[in-house]
């Protein structure tokens, strides 16, 4: 009987190392499937199996360990969200060939690069012959993004095979927002015409994501999937540009040593085609690497979540130290925005990589720590910049900053007090990944307002 | 008789959310309670609950926890919530409309003159 039980732990064990090969499925739930595999064997060998028969008859009930690790990675993507989870179909086919991937991406990424040259065939002024990147006109920077990400979602609509009503949403609001940004009656180069610039890529962002998500927006683990595409893809477009740098400046040096002037090539050529068509490569090596760079935004973020608190923390006690308040310059409160814009960064890519099972740890306090910080700060600045703005009225410019503020401070807020509750054994840490997804849409419906509502308002300036 | 796997898949949350409104429970017991209830007609892979579970867990509509068993072993134990009873509600009333309009349309059809066979005891043709 002994060697029977030893047979059988030893089969148990051979099925445990099976099922723990599969990257979807985490020691937790092995323990929790091999309790199970015990129990259905007890009760099988009760009915009068024997234990190899058991055995036999329990792993076949718990059914074909690929289709249940599909399953498991479909319900827990955190693990491994671009390991083709969303590339394979049931059957287990890939979409496409990747040759045929391959050669879609070149062509989107070429008629990206193409888009931003076609302007000059209409008698617009050649990209990069002004001083700076965008200041050849009035023209490229507010039209950037369309000449960018319209393929961007076509390669998506492409990949995940959007339905025909999908395509023409997608156009529907690419050609509105054409039709806005140039149809509206700004001064050339005024502060509504800026911020209207510089919202525009955020609000299409979400049509992006539309596209990114095959039609499936509404399911809050396809948002996430994009929060982590939308990391993924920052980083490897920043790897791509300094590799690009560096191109760039081998040619103009090489060049210049055998007495040609190339500078006119790199900056009307390479430096806006590359920066159009890398933005098309690097999604689809986010889609398509194997595990090169596995999962960039959730390690930078553990690494500089424990920084961003330490300098947050050591700015309040300065300030409780010195008792001096915030000296409410112009650039002040953007700065602001963008620090809640990080901290909020910060705690996004943390929610994406985490195990939602996993019990508060001192990193969710740490987490916490660092959202309370942010919100103190910024409690204090927007006290400042009260006095200001009752000083001095609304300007296009400080609406915008403060309405950023206010749409950052409502979600961390938020975030804080669930967060709380979660390390106090109140809620699940899931709650906050939905109130995460949940709100995304809020950020591009105030850049969509910022580009539509503000110039009327502000009549233009 | 073989429930297509559509539905199994469709009637899979409501079920376990019902069994655990009973009493907490755990993956072995939910899949033996649902065999007794649906007298074996209602049959699941057995690992396909789990992500089932982590779903509800994620969703907030159940929680779990690690408690020994009575053989020793570390088990996970699941609790239904108050937002789970509440989707539990919703999901029982969805039901019983669908329920009840099947049930009207057979009631109708069975009063016809028929050359097909009875309704009932055709096989549903998503069957795997």
């Amino acid at each position: 009987m002994l060697t029977h039980d030893d047979a059988l732990e030893a089969q148990i064990t051979q099925w445990r190392s099976w099922l723990r090969r599969r990257p979807a499925i985490r020691d937790a739930d092995v323990e929790e499937l091999e309790g199970h595999l015990r129990d259905l064997v007890t009760d099988l060998r009760a009915a009068g199996l024997a234990a190899d028969e058991a055995f036999l008859v329990a792993v076949k009930r718990l059914g074909d360990l690929d289709a249940v690790s599909r399953e498991f990675a479909r319900e827990h993507s955190e693990r491994l969200w671009k390991q083709l989870v969303m590339a394979k179909d049931a059957d287990g086919k890939a979409s496409g060939s990747p040759l045929r991937e391959g050669t879609v991406v070149i062509a989107l990424a070429a008629a990206a690069a193409a888009a931003i040259k076609l302007p000059e065939l209409f008698g617009y002024p050649q990209i990069g012959s002004g001083d700076g990147f965008f200041d050849s006109g009035t023209f490229y920077f507010p039209n950037v993004s369309f000449f960018v990400l319209p393929f961007l979602a076509g390669y998506f609509a492409w990949k995940r095979r959007l339905d025909r009503v999908g395509c023409v949403r997608l156009a529907l609001i690419f050609a509105t927002a054409a039709v806005a940004i140039n149809a509206l009656p700004f001064t050339a180069g005024g502060h509504t015409q800026t911020l209207a610039a510089l919202h525009l890529p955020i609000a299409l962002w979400l049509a992006v994501g539309i596209a990114y998500s095959g039609g499936r927006w509404f399911d809050g683990s396809r948002r996430m999937d994009f929060v982590r595409f939308s990391g993924e893809l920052f980083i490897y477009y920043v790897l791509m540009a300094l590799g690009g740098g560096v191109l760039t400046g081998f040619t103009a040096v090489s060049f210049a040593a055998i007495g040609a002037d190339v500078e006119w090539f790199a900056q009307q050529w390479m430096l806006p085609c590359g920066a159009m068509g890398a933005v098309i490569v690097g999604a689809w090596l986010v889609e398509a690497k194997q595990s090169v760079v596995e999962n960039m935004a959730p390690v930078l973020t553990r690494l500089f979540t424990p920084l961003f608190a330490a300098a947050l923390l050591a700015l309040l006690v300065t300030m409780a130290w010195t008792g001096s308040g915030i000296d409410m310059e112009r650039e002040v409160l953007i700065g602001f925005d963008l620090l809640l814009a990080v901290v909020l960064g910060l705690l996004l890519y943390a929610i994406s990589a985490r195990d939602m099972q996993a019990p508060p740890g001192a990193f969710d306090a740490l987490q916490l720590l660092l959202v309370a910080c942010a919100l103190v700060v910024d409690a204090v600045a927007l006290s400042a910049i009260a006095g200001r703005i009752s000083e001095f009225g609304l300007s296009p410019n400080r609406a915008a900053a403060l309405g950023e503020n206010l749409v950052l401070l409502v979600n961390l807020s938020w975030s804080a007090w669930l967060y709380a509750r979660f390390l106090a054994g109140r809620g699940p840490f899931s709650a906050l990944e939905r109130w995460q997804t949940a709100y995304l849409p809020v950020y591009a419906v105030w850049a969509a307002f910022v580009v539509v509502a503000f110039p009327p308002l502000f009549g233009f300036v | 008789m073989d429930i297509s796997k559509d539905l199994v898949a469709a009637s899979a949350a409501p079920l376990v959310l019902a069994i655990l409104a009973d009493g907490d429970s755990y993956g072995y017991a939910i899949i033996k309670r649902v065999g007794e209830l649906s007298g074996g007609h209602l049959r699941w892979t057995d690992g396909m609950l789990y992500p089932v579970l982590h779903r509800l867990e994620r969703l907030g509509y159940v929680e779990a926890r690690w408690a020994k068993s009575e053989s020793g072993r570390r088990r996970r134990y699941y609790r239904i919530t108050k937002a789970g009873q509440a989707h539990l509600e919703a999901q029982r009333r969805q039901w019983q409309v669908v329920d009840a309009t099947l049930r009207e349309i057979w009631m109708a059809a069975s009063s016809l003159p028929v050359e097909w066979p009875p309704l009932p005891h055709r096989r549903a043709e998503a069957a795997c």
